[in-house]
C-alpha cells in the first residue's frame, strides 16, 4: 500500500481525468449518440415493419372473411331464389291443375243438364205420342160405342141424373 | 450472454487452478534438475545474474516511463541503447517547464533546464544540483523536491493514442450508419453486438429503462477504453496503463462523482437514515453506509489494477523462466505455460473491462432506484 501510493502518479492522474471526461463528451456527441439513435431508429423501423405485416396479415384475414361470408350470403340468396322457383312452379301447377279441374267440371255439368233437357224433351215428346194416340184409341172407341142409338140414350140419360143430382 | 461470460470466468478460474498446479510441478521438477545441474557444474554466478536482471526488468515494466523505448540492447562496448523515441517533460516548478525526455537519456545523465536540474530516481523526477545527488532519508525517500509533475509519460502518450484510436473508430462507425440505412459498416458489425450487449444487458438490466440513457456514453467508454488498454498491455509493446493505480483511480473516480451528483433522494434516504430499521440503527448504519459509497469505487480501482498487474507479472515471470532454464525441457514448458497463460489473459482483459463496467452500471442503478420504503 505505501509502495503504491508513493508510486502514484498525480500526472497520470490528471492526464487520465482530462482524457477521460475529453473523450466520454466527445464519443457522446459524435459516436455514442447517433451510433445508439441509429439503432434505436432501426430497432423502430424493424418493429413498425413487423406491426404492419401483422396488420396486412389481420386485413388478409378480414378479407378472407368478409369473402366467405358474401359467398355463403350468395349461396344462401340462390338457395332462396331457387325454392322461391320451386315453390311458384307447384304454386302454377297447382292453380293449373285446379282450374282444368273446374272447366271439366264445367264441361260435364252443362253435358249433363243437356242430357237432361234432351230426356226432358224425349219424355214430353213420348208423352204427347202416347196422349195423341190415346186420343186416337179414345175415338175409335167411342166411335164404335155411339154406333148403337140405345146406347147413346142410355149415355145421355145417365150423364143427365148426374147433373140433376148434384 | 452474461451466464456464458460467467461460465468464462469459472472456466477460466477453473484453467488459472490448474495453471497454478502445473506450474508448481514444473516448478518443483525442474528446479530439482536445475539444481542437480548447479551442483554437477558448480555454481554458476551467471544465473544469478539473469534472475536479477529478469527481476529489474519486470519491476521497471510495471512503472511508468519518461520515453517510449520498445527494447534496449547492450553494445560491444558495453553501452547501453535504447530503441524507441522521447516524450515531452512538462514540469511546474516556478513556472511552466517544458522539455524533451532525451536531455535524461534515459535516467543516467542529469537534465538542465533555465539554470534547474533535475534527475529521474526510481522513475519520479526530483529537483538537484548540478550533479545530481539524491540525499535519501531514513526509510530511504529521497528529500529532494519533487516538481509537480505532468509529463507526457509513455501512458499517457497511450491513453491519448487509445482515446484518438476510439475517437476515429467510433465516430467513422457512427457516420457509416448514415451511409448504410442505419446498418453499421464493416468493424462496426462487430463492435455493434457489443454495444448492444452494453445496452440490453448491462445498462438496462441494472439500472433500468427510464434512467439508463444517460449513462450510456460513460458505459460504452470505459468499457471500449478498458478492454483496448488492457488488449494493448498484451501486445509486445511493454504498454501498461490499467496496471497503474493512477489510471485505474480517474475512472473509479469518475464512477463516484456521477453516482453521487446523479443521485436521487432515495439514494441519499437509504444511507442517512435507512427506512425500516430501528432509530439507533439508523444511526449507526449511517457512517457503515456512507463508508459504502467510497468502498464501491474503491473496489473498482483495486480490481482492475490488481487483476491486470498480477496477469502481467506472472506472465513476465514465466516468460522469463524461459531464459533461466536455458534448457531443452524447461524453455519449451514454460513457452506453453507463456502461451496458455497469455490467452486467459486475453479472456481477462475483456473480462475486467466487464466488470467495470458491470458493477458501474450497478452503482448507477442504485443512485437512480425508486421504490416505495417497504423494507
Amino acid at each position: 500500500m505505501d509502495k503504491l501510493i508513493e508510486q502514484f502518479s498525480l500526472g497520470l492522474f490528471f492526464w487520465q481525468l482530462i482524457l477521460f471526461v475529453g473523450l466520454v463528451l466527445l464519443l457522446k456527441k459524435f459516436a455514442w449518440g447517433p451510433i445508439l439513435k441509429s439503432v434505436g431508429e432501426r430497432e423502430e423501423g424493424i418493429k413498425d415493419a413487423l406491426d404492419e405485416a401483422e396488420n396486412a396479415r389481420k386485413e388478409m384475414q378480414n378479407l378472407n372473411a368478409d369473402n366467405a361470408r358474401i359467398l355463403k350470403e350468395a349461396r344462401a340468396e340462390r338457395d332462396l331464389l331457387l325454392k322461391e322457383a320451386r315453390e311458384m312452379k307447384d304454386g302454377i301447377i297447382a292453380d293449373a291443375k285446379n282450374e282444368a279441374q273446374a272447366q271439366a267440371n264445367k264441361v260435364i255439368e252443362q253435358a249433363q243438364a243437356t242430357i237432361l233437357a234432351e230426356k226432358n224433351a224425349a219424355i214430353s215428346d213420348l208423352k204427347n205420342q202416347v196422349a195423341e194416340l190415346s186420343i186416337s184409341i179414345a175415338e175409335k172407341v167411342i166411335q164404335g160405342e155411339l154406333a148403337d142409338k140405345n146406347k147413346q140414350e142410355k149415355l145421355v140419360q145417365d150423364l143427365l141424373k148426374e147433373v140433376t143430382i148434384s | 450472454m452474461q451466464n456464458i461470460l460467467r461460465n468464462y470466468y469459472q472456466k477460466g478460474s477453473m484453467l488459472k487452478n490448474n495453471l497454478i498446479k502445473i506450474l508448481v510441478f514444473l516448478l518443483f521438477v525442474i528446479t530439482n534438475t536445475v539444481n542437480a545441474q548447479e551442483t554437477a557444474e558448480h555454481h554458476n554466478s551467471e544465473e544469478k545474474d539473469i534472475k536479477v536482471e529478469i527481476k529489474e526488468y519486470i519491476n521497471h515494466h510495471l512503472l511508468d516511463s519518461y520515453d517510449f523505448s520498445l527494447y534496449s540492447y547492450t553494445n560491444d562496448e558495453g553501452e547501453h541503447k535504447y530503441v524507441g523515441f522521447p516524450l515531452p517533460v512538462i514540469l511546474i516548478d516556478g513556472g511552466l517547464k517544458v522539455f524533451s525526455s532525451s536531455k535524461f537519456h534515459h535516467g543516467e545523465t542529469v537534465a538542465e533546464v533555465d539554470g534547474n536540474y533535475y534527475t529521474v530516481f526510481h522513475n519520479k523526477i526530483y529537483k538537484t544540483d548540478a550533479e545530481g545527488t539524491i540525499t535519501l532519508d531514513d526509510h530511504h525517500h529521497p528529500t529532494n523536491v519533487k516538481p509537480l509533475d505532468f509529463s507526457i509519460t509513455k501512458n499517457v502518450a497511450v491513453i491519448f493514442l487509445v482515446g484518438l484510436l476510439m475517437f476515429f473508430m467510433f465516430s467513422r462507425m457512427a457516420k457509416s450508419y448514415q451511409k448504410n440505412n442505419l446498418m453499421p459498416l464493416g468493424f462496426g458489425r462487430m463492435l455493434e453486438p457489443i454495444i448492444m450487449y452494453i445496452r440490453d444487458d448491462i445498462a438496462i438490466p441494472n439500472i433500468g429503462k427510464k434512467h439508463y440513457k444517460k449513462y450510456m456514453s460513460y458505459l460504452l467508454t470505459v468499457f471500449f477504453f478498458v478492454w483496448i488498454i488492457n488488449l494493448l498491455g498484451l501486445t509486445p509493446l511493454g504498454v501498461n496503463v490499467t496496471n497503474n493505480i493512477a489510471v485505474t483511480f480517474a475512472l473509479a473516480l469518475i464512477t463516484y462523482l456521477l453516482t453521487t451528483f446523479t443521485a436521487n433522494k432515495n439514494y441519499w434516504k437509504h444511507i442517512f437514515w435507512m427506512p425500516g430499521v430501528p432509530g439507533p440503527m439508523k444511526v449507526i448504519l449511517a457512517p457503515i453506509e456512507l463508508l459504502g459509497t467510497i468502498i464501491k469505487p474503491f473496489s473498482l480501482m483495486i480490481r482492475l489494477y490488481a487483476n491486470i498487474t498480477a496477469g502481467h507479472i506472472v506472465l513476465m515471470s514465466i516468460i522469463g523462466l524461459m531464459f533461466i532454464f536455458k534448457s531443452w525441457i524447461g524453455s519449451p514448458l514454460s513457452f506453453g505455460l507463456a502461451f496458455a497463460l497469455a490467452l486467459l489473459e486475453l479472456l481477462v482483459s475483456a473480462l475486467q473491462a466487464y466488470i467495470f463496467t458491470m458493477l458501474s452500471a450497478l452503482y448507477f442503478g442504485m443512485a437512480v432506484e425508486e421504490h416505495d420504503d417497504h423494507h
